[in-house]
């Protein structure tokens, strides 16, 4: 397998998940002491050290903190003398687990760490954003993610896909999920029509409507084959895995649907069989409506048991946790086969999705 | 020494970059410059703006530059009641997916609309320029849509 | 050339200035910050692995070998070798100290991770490879958390250093 993406040839597990606690603000570590406590836990999960791995491959953005290499100095939450095998995505971590992934189908390695961190309170993150646009027409007008996000969410809403009670009713659901996930930044019980009073951040989007600002880090261990039967009791295996992209020029997209998702969707198989629980990285309230549909998932499934990102929305870690969290559905016996989806770029540009099964 | 010790300092970052825009770019900025709106034929006969050197959805190479606007209709917007200090316009405004007339996409940018009730999807705006001799071409040569006709709905 | 000013067409637009301007509120983290108050005490304090002994000055919190917390401070000595060193001559934006100068990487006493040091006190073509430095702090009321505390470091007398003891530094 070289061409990207597909169904699964050998088979690679995700042996291990971990994250740190989400929080608002984190100003007390950097980010080798951030990550520390998270790599030490996915390896200490299943009694491996970082001499059982061998490749490691992370994602971050240095735009976050302002700081350069950041991701290389992070390295040392890990350990990386004698020399190891490295690689890094400017993306989320589900990007770095593709090419973890990418790597196990082909046979380079047997196993592999992956992580990602993003603090998001040092900067300002409306600004930050911006600066991930088209440079010549669009981030010079400084167009920040809510505002963008509100355009989508207005088409949806014009094309009779949405409403602002739809939004309130994932938020109001998301939220109360998180109650029973320990490592969520914001977990409460305020049913929908208490949500619908707020005042628009930017209309038509609530405050409810939009992700928390999080500090936060994950880290997954992919095994293949023997060595995840050994490592884990019950590994999960990723039976599929693809992600595709649309074009950054937002005015060319139709915005309420996500033909790369469904793309993705078709080339990791998830109507092979049915869904139990679905993991979605839709930071919007509404965008959980326009992937929902295009992963071509009903009403039957479980979406975001942990809260997803509407509880917690650590930058580059959040789609890798929905890995994670999905995993962990399985393991935990809540499903039986799950799917995940991480996202990139403004209004849903780009895309990952992950198809996992128990034994 | 208690781990709430951790020291916090200020830290701007400034690049001054300078972009070459190439000729399809730099072709609609120049446009700008002269109070004109431009787009730019794609593989398929399809008017795009802002004009890319290649057509978004083919991938394959766009051709001459057309004159597009100076009217357009929303497809799309979202109402800012308190703007950034870096957003185009200081007072509470729309950003807006603008198509166009002869556009096929649509472009982004402000329309000032007097209020969130003075506009909707399908409204038909047009382009207000900066005065020609504050203009440099760049985005910020339009100042902002605005309802066309510029009365209240 | 004239002060006449001449209207000329203007030219196609070729370039955009895209200036980019963002505020940050950084934190060094918890080891990083216990280095630079060590400074702001006119003293260089490291961190020792307690895995493999080793002595980071500045520590980030991790053993980049064994990645594993570095919890035990150390307080280095205000001495030091000179590993390895290069002349500067070429001047550059914002530069702050008159060329030519010495850049040199220092191995204070009791550390293993050398840091990078401006050399002073000594004409440029004397500077080698395992003299003995020590550091110039500035005056006490002006010692800050941060490496302008350090004014430079300076040839501190002692017979030079044997290749030996520092040859893991380069």
């Amino acid at each position: 397998m070289s061409a990207g993406g597909g169904r699964t040839v050998r088979p690679v597990a995700v042996a291990s998940f971990a994250q740190s606690q989400n929080v608002r603000r984190d100003d007390e570590h950097n980010e080798v002491e951030m990550l520390m406590p998270v790599v030490a836990e996915v390896f200490g999960n299943i009694g491996i050290t970082k001499d059982d791995v061998d490749f490691i491959c992370s994602g971050s953005t240095d735009y976050l903190i302002g700081g350069p290499f950041s991701f290389v100095t992070a390295l040392d939450a890990v350990g990386v003398w004698p020399p190891r095998a490295e690689s890094h995505v400017e993306m989320d971590g589900a990007w770095a687990l593709y090419e973890a992934w990418v790597l196990l189908q082909e046979g380079e390695i047997d196993a592999a760490l992956v992580y990602a961190f993003g603090r998001s309170s040092p900067g300002n993150l409306n600004e930050i954003l911006s600066l991930q646009l088209d440079p010549y027409y669009l981030a010079p007008l400084w167009p920040d993610p809510v505002s963008l996000a509100a355009l989508q969410a207005r088409a949806l809403i014009d094309a009779g896909k949405g409403s602002e009670a739809d939004f309130a009713a994932i938020a109001s659901r998301s939220r109360r999920d998180a109650m029973s996930n320990p490592k969520a930044q914001v977990a409460k019980d305020i049913p929908p029509a208490t949500l619908l009073e707020e005042d628009y951040v930017v209309a038509p989007l609530r405050r409810h409507a939009l992700p928390p600002i999080t500090d936060g880090a994950a880290a997954i261990v992919l095994a293949a084959g023997d060595k995840a039967g050994l490592w884990s009791k019950s590994p999960v295996w990723i039976t599929g895995l693809d992600h595709r992209m649309e074009t950054h020029s937002l005015g060319a997209r139709d915005l309420t649907s996500s033909p790369s998702t469904t793309r993705a969707a078709e080339v990791a198989g998830v109507a092979d069989g049915p869904v139990d629980v679905a993991e979605i990285h839709a930071p919007f309230a509404h965008q959980e409506i326009i992937v929902k549909q295009a992963l071509g998932l009903d009403d039957t499934v479980t979406v975001n048991p942990s809260g997803g990102p509407l509880a917690a929305n650590p930058l580059m870690s959040a789609g890798l946790i929905r890995i994670g969290e999905a995993a962990a559905s399985i393991s935990s016996g809540r499903a039986k086969r799950a799917v995940a989806h991480a996202t990139s770029g403004p209004c849903l540009q780009q895309n990952l999705v992950c198809v996992l099964e128990g034994e | 020494m208690p781990e709430s010790e951790a020291l916090h300092a200020s830290h701007r970052l400034e690049y001054p970059y300078s972009r070459s825009v190439g000729p399809v770019i730099g072709a609609f900025l120049t446009g700008l410059r002269e109070g004109r709106l431009l787009g730019v034929r794609g593989a398929g006969g399809s008017v795009i703006v802002p004009p890319t050197e290649y057509d978004p959805t083919t991938g394959g190479d766009t051709g001459e530059m057309v004159e597009v606007g100076p009217g357009g209709v929303v497809e799309s917007w979202a109402w800012v009641s308190h703007p950034l200090p870096k957003h185009p316009l200081p007072s509470p405004f729309a950003w807006a997916l603008i198509r166009l007339d002869g556009a096929d996409t649509a472009l982004l940018h402000a329309v000032d609309s007097g209020g969130p009730d003075q506009l909707a999807s399908g409204d038909r705006v047009t382009v207000r320029f900066r005065p020609a001799a504050e203009r440099i071409g760049a985005m910020a040569d339009i100042e902002s849509f605005v309802p066309q006709g510029g009365a209240p709905r | 050339m004239t002060d006449e000013t001449v209207t000329e067409p203007l030219g196609p637009v070729t370039t955009l200035a895209t200036p980019i301007r963002l505020d940050f509120e950084f934190t060094p983290g918890v080891a990083q910050s216990r280095f630079l108050r060590g400074l702001e005490q006119g003293k260089f304090m490291g961190q020792r692995c307690p895995k493999c002994g080793k002595v980071y000055v500045p520590s980030r919190g991790s053993c980049p070998t064994d990645g594993v917390p570095t919890t035990e401070d150390v307080e280095l000595a205000n001495v030091g070798t000179v590993t390895t060193y290069c002349v500067v001559n070429v001047p550059f934006a914002g530069q702050s100290i008159e060329i030519p100068y010495i850049c040199a990487q220092v191995l204070l006493d009791g550390a293993n991770l050398s840091f990078m040091g401006l050399i002073q006190e000594i004409p440029t073509d004397e500077i080698r490879m395992g003299m003995r430095v020590e550091a110039v702090w500035v005056e006490r009321e002006e010692l800050k958390p941060s490496l302008a505390s350090v004014r430079y470091f300076r040839p501190s007398g002692e017979p030079d250093a044997d290749y030996e003891t520092f040859k893991e530094y380069l």
